[in-house]
């Protein structure tokens, strides 16, 4: 379980986050909207450690994140993530991608991280291009490349940072199937997002942040439905 | 009448081997600074690069004397002020360090461009897959940024390895300074230089074919 309790985030002099208190249990799909720089971005590198916060209490699975003793790298292989540019490390095969990590941070062998990475790879469709170099696959390949290689660490959890807002419209879709896979088959998700038929018909909730606030959070019936915030309204109607 | 012993005499095969030695010297000495100067400058361009305004204020003007005066003047400076210290150098061993220095602060800035030639995102992609600093920087950083200036860098060690020319300066016998001696013996400039020239050749050919045939390799 994820739970957020009063994050608060400044970049500078720069409120970023104000406040935020959210739980996400395990098997939840949240689906995090809003314009850009709403704070979106910020909050799921805070779920990871990658940003620094200035207050906090993000607890993963009874682990404080940003304590002094935590060890933030062992925490990482629970939380997956996704960004919306690939950064498929470019020397290495599709194998080799998704094994680097199961083998250097995990100590597995090298046979058994391959295992692994081949498995992960044929999960999300590209058995047929383990050998292949990133530079030969689509962007929405290279985006399965980036969604296997972080399932390859075994997360309980994965964080999706608008994995489909740099790819080309017509490669979008089998991008967004492998996260509706991952979904059915159970998988704890934070997805921030701008696919609005993907946040309302794969998440149980969806949460709207505005200027740093989430000023909403519900199932989508009520979201998309019925939203109850001001800007929440505004917002919808401007991206439908 | 007996042949007048003349202390010039043309040139001999065994010339030749005098030579071939001298360039095996020139690769020795170039090999030893090019390998330990590109280890150390790779230590000092991550310092450049994490140690930010602190490094800009001390190693990086260091590093700056080193590349911008004349490496001649470093080699003699280094060989007649070393023993005011107490370090008593031969030749080669002066040559050694002062190539090492300069290789070094080199490939510093190199280094640094190589480190930068990775984007944060890609460094943050590694570290949210659970990597530590040190496996970042060894498995992303090292192989992808290494390659960005893989080129700059077999430029660097080409020049140093013509630069070793230099040390012959100081007395060390290498191709340049064997060059000079049989020139002086047999005053055939011509003829010694061209065959110098082509063991500078014979050393750094193979270098460049072999750093394009990992470039194409890479490239792909
Ligand atoms: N590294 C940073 N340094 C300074 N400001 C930043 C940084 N990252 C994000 N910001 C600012 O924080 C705010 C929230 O950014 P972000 O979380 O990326 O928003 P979103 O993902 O919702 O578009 C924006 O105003 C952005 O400019
Ligand atoms: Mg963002």
């Amino acid at each position: 379980m994820i739970e957020i309790h009063d994050l608060h985030k400044y970049f500078g002099s720069l409120h970023v986050l104000k406040g935020i208190n959210l739980n996400v249990e395990k098997g939840e799909v949240l689906s995090v909207i809003g314009a850009s720089g709403s704070g979106k971005s910020t909050l799921l590198y805070c779920i990871n450690g990658l940003e620094p916060v200035q207050q906090s209490n993000a607890v993963v699975d009874g682990t404080d994140v940003h304590a002094k003793g935590t060890d933030i790298n062992k925490l990482r292989q629970q939380l997956g993530m996704v960004f919306q540019q690939w950064n498929s490390f470019p020397h290495l095969t599709a194998l080799e991608n998704v094994a680097l990590a199961p083998k250097i941070v995990k100590g597995k062998s090298k046979a058994e991280a391959r295992e692994i990475a081949a498995q992960q790879l044929k999960h999300v469709g590209l058995g047929e291009k383990l050998d292949v170099y990133p530079s030969a696959l689509s962007g929405g390949q290279q985006q399965r490349l980036a969604i296997a290689r972080a399932l390859a660490m075994e997360p309980e959890y994965m964080l999706f940072d608008e994995a489909t807002s740099a790819l080309d419209p017509e490669l979008v879709g089998e991008v967004l199937e492998t996260m509706r896979m991952l979904a059915e088959e159970g998988m704890t998700m934070i997805c921030v997002t701008h696919e609005m038929g993907f946040a309302r018909d794969v998440s149980d909730r969806v949460a709207f942040f505005h200027q740093g606030v989430m000023e909403e959070i519900g199932p989508p019936e009520q979201i998309f439905g019925n939203p109850q915030s001001e800007h929440t309204q505004k917002f919808l109607a401007n991206v439908r | 009448m007996e042949p007048t012993v003349s202390f010039f005499s043309g040139f001999a095969p065994k010339d030749l081997l005098f030579l071939g030695e001298a360039a095996l010297r020139t690769m020795w000495i170039s090999v030893l600074s090019i390998s330990i100067g590109t280890l150390l400058g790779v230590v000092f361009g991550w310092i450049l690069y994490e140690g930010k305004w602190a490094a800009a204020l001390t190693v990086a003007p260091i590093l700056d004397i080193f590349r911008s005066v004349p490496l001649i003047i470093q080699l003699v400076l280094f060989y007649n002020f070393a023993p005011i210290v107490g370090l008593n150098l031969d030749p080669f061993a002066s040559g050694v360090v002062i190539l090492t220095i300069y290789t070094a602060s080199l490939v510093a800035n190199v280094a640094r461009g190589g480190i930068e030639a990775v984007e944060p995102p890609m460094r943050r992609a590694a570290r949210s897959l659970g990597m530590s600093y040190w496996q970042d920087l060894r498995h992303v950083v090292l192989p992808i940024g290494g390659r960005a200036v893989f080129p700059a860098w077999v430029g660097v060690a080409l020049g140093v390895m013509k630069d070793s020319a230099l040390v012959s300066v100081l007395g060390y016998v290498e191709l340049l300074k064997a060059s000079q001696i049989l020139i002086t013996r047999t005053q055939e400039p011509f003829l010694i230089l061209s065959i110098a020239g082509a063991f500078y050749f014979a050393l750094s050919y193979p270098i460049s074919r072999y750093a394009a045939s990992l470039e194409r390799k890479w490239a792909q």
